[in-house]
């Protein structure tokens, strides 16, 4: 179900484009991007982020913003973590991947606090989220306990105010403009009334994202 | 002229000379990668306590700044993810440890600011949430920000590959990631390093902090 999550999103994004992923499903997205055709950014210090190197040739110095080990592409470069966030907030960062937690209907991305627990982490995701141009959030459509994640209005703390691009669950792809959430994307096999039913959320109907072949039934 | 070769001392002088009770104490490292480990051990083995500590996360339970916490030497901590120690959120918990939580762009860019000169900054990062609160908003250009105020610190414990014996610092992959803003924000600033060569030897292309913000020069004993 991951897998075809990042699958699909791997999908939304341009190549050229400069991107960051976040901890989680975001990771496994790099696994469907062409690795010419796109830089991996990521804000512990690296544009041009590789794949993970066989056990013997691990860098401990060479991880990424999940602390796993990595490698750097040709053309990479390293920076220090200031410059890492100015590149993120001044919107030089083409798309970012984020988890989530809980979307709203306007779009609204609720990913760093749980509720009971104290709020003590919360890493990048605001800068993300604020500073990137593109947002694309990915998530499974409902908790482990079946509750919805996309909500009319969150009940978990708001990561900021500035709605996601895109929400991608195993189910659905929406796209999301200034009045809401737009469906333009079912997953092969999904009908409208599963989705509508497992989404709290209001959203309309829209426009397919890619033509025919491409999107829904391919992904 | 203070002799070039007088940077380079002991770890645990290093830190008897510039650490008091009390003490703000910047240190490097993202997790443990470019964290100054030798220092931070010097650090731990010190009679030093009460101590505000910025670093970006505490590491994990009882290794490193883990350890400097559960030896009761940090009054407050100051960073973006203090989650992944369980020993945080319960001292947090307690009432035994202050937490100050910052977006990481803010953190880094609060100590770049507190480097430069700067007393603050608006951002928009963080607008409209928890982290917002109690914080100035100001509207530029039709987009909201928040105040934030720059940092800065007593010490700073920072990591670097290589220095010369003027105290020019080299980096090596992303064990860079917090160490250079933090060699410029702090009153004295001790850098561990796995080399010290002579001037000249560096490719002054290449050096990422000017000799100017560093104080004294660490060999490091623990690598990761």
């Amino acid at each position: 179900m991951k897998e075809l999550i990042a699958r699909r999103a791997a999908r939304l994004i341009q190549p050229g484009s400069v991107v960051n992923l976040g901890i989680g499903i975001p990771t496994l997205v790099s696994r469907y991007l062409d690795p010419d055709a796109v830089h991996l950014h990521t804000e512990n210090g690296l544009l041009g982020v590789g794949p993970p190197p066989p056990p013997d040739r691990v860098d401990p110095n060479l991880v990424d913003a999940g602390k796993q080990p990595i490698t750097r592409r040709a053309g990479a470069s390293f920076f220090d973590s200031a410059a890492s966030f100015a590149m993120i907030r001044g919107g030089h960062v083409d798309v970012a991947v984020l988890g989530a937690l809980q979307v709203d209907e306007r779009g609204h991305v609720a990913n760093w606090a749980v509720p009971g627990d104290p709020v003590l982490g919360v890493g990048g995701a605001m800068d993300l989220l604020s500073g990137v141009r593109t947002v694309i959030v990915l998530m499974t459509h409902s908790t482990r306990d079946g509750a919805p994640k996309l909500v009319r209005e969150c009940t978990l703390p708001l990561t900021g105010l500035r709605p996601a691009s895109f929400v991608v669950t195993e189910l659905a792809v929406f796209r999301v403009d200034e009045e809401g959430l737009v469906l333009v994307e079912r997953a092969p096999g999904v009908p409208l009334e599963t989705v509508r039913a497992r989404t709290a959320a209001r959203f309309r109907e829209g426009e397919p994202l890619l033509p025919p072949g491409e999107g829904e039934g391919s992904a | 002229m203070t002799r070039p070769a007088d940077k380079l001392i002991d770890a645990d002088e290093a830190i008897r000379r510039t650490l008091f009770d009390g003490a703000s104490v910047m240190v490097g490292g993202f997790g443990l990668v470019g964290k100054p480990l030798t220092l931070v051990t010097a650090l731990n083995a010190s009679p030093f306590r009460d101590l505000t500590i910025l670093s970006n996360n505490l590491g994990e339970p009882g290794r490193y700044l883990g350890q400097t916490l559960q030896l009761g030497k940090i009054r407050r901590a100051i960073g973006s993810y203090f989650t992944t120690n369980p020993d945080v959120v319960r001292a947090y918990a307690e009432g035994t440890l202050q937490v100050t939580l910052l977006p990481q762009g803010t953190f880094s860019e609060a100590i770049r600011a507190g480097g430069a000169g700067l007393a603050a900054f608006y951002t928009p990062t963080g607008v409209g949430t928890l982290l917002a609160e109690g914080k100035e908003v100001r509207e530029f250009r039709g987009r909201r920000y928040i105040l934030e105020e720059a940092l800065t610190a007593d010490v700073a414990l920072v990591r670097a590959r290589r220095a010369d014996r003027l105290g020019n610092l080299v980096y090596y992959a992303t064990a860079r990631n917090f160490n250079p803003a933090m060699a410029t924000a702090a009153g004295k600033v001790i850098a561990e390093v796995d080399e010290i060569v002579e001037p000249g030897e560096l490719d002054a292309e290449q050096i990422a902090t000017p000799h100017l913000f560093v104080d004294h020069l660490v060999l490091a004993r623990e690598h990761l």
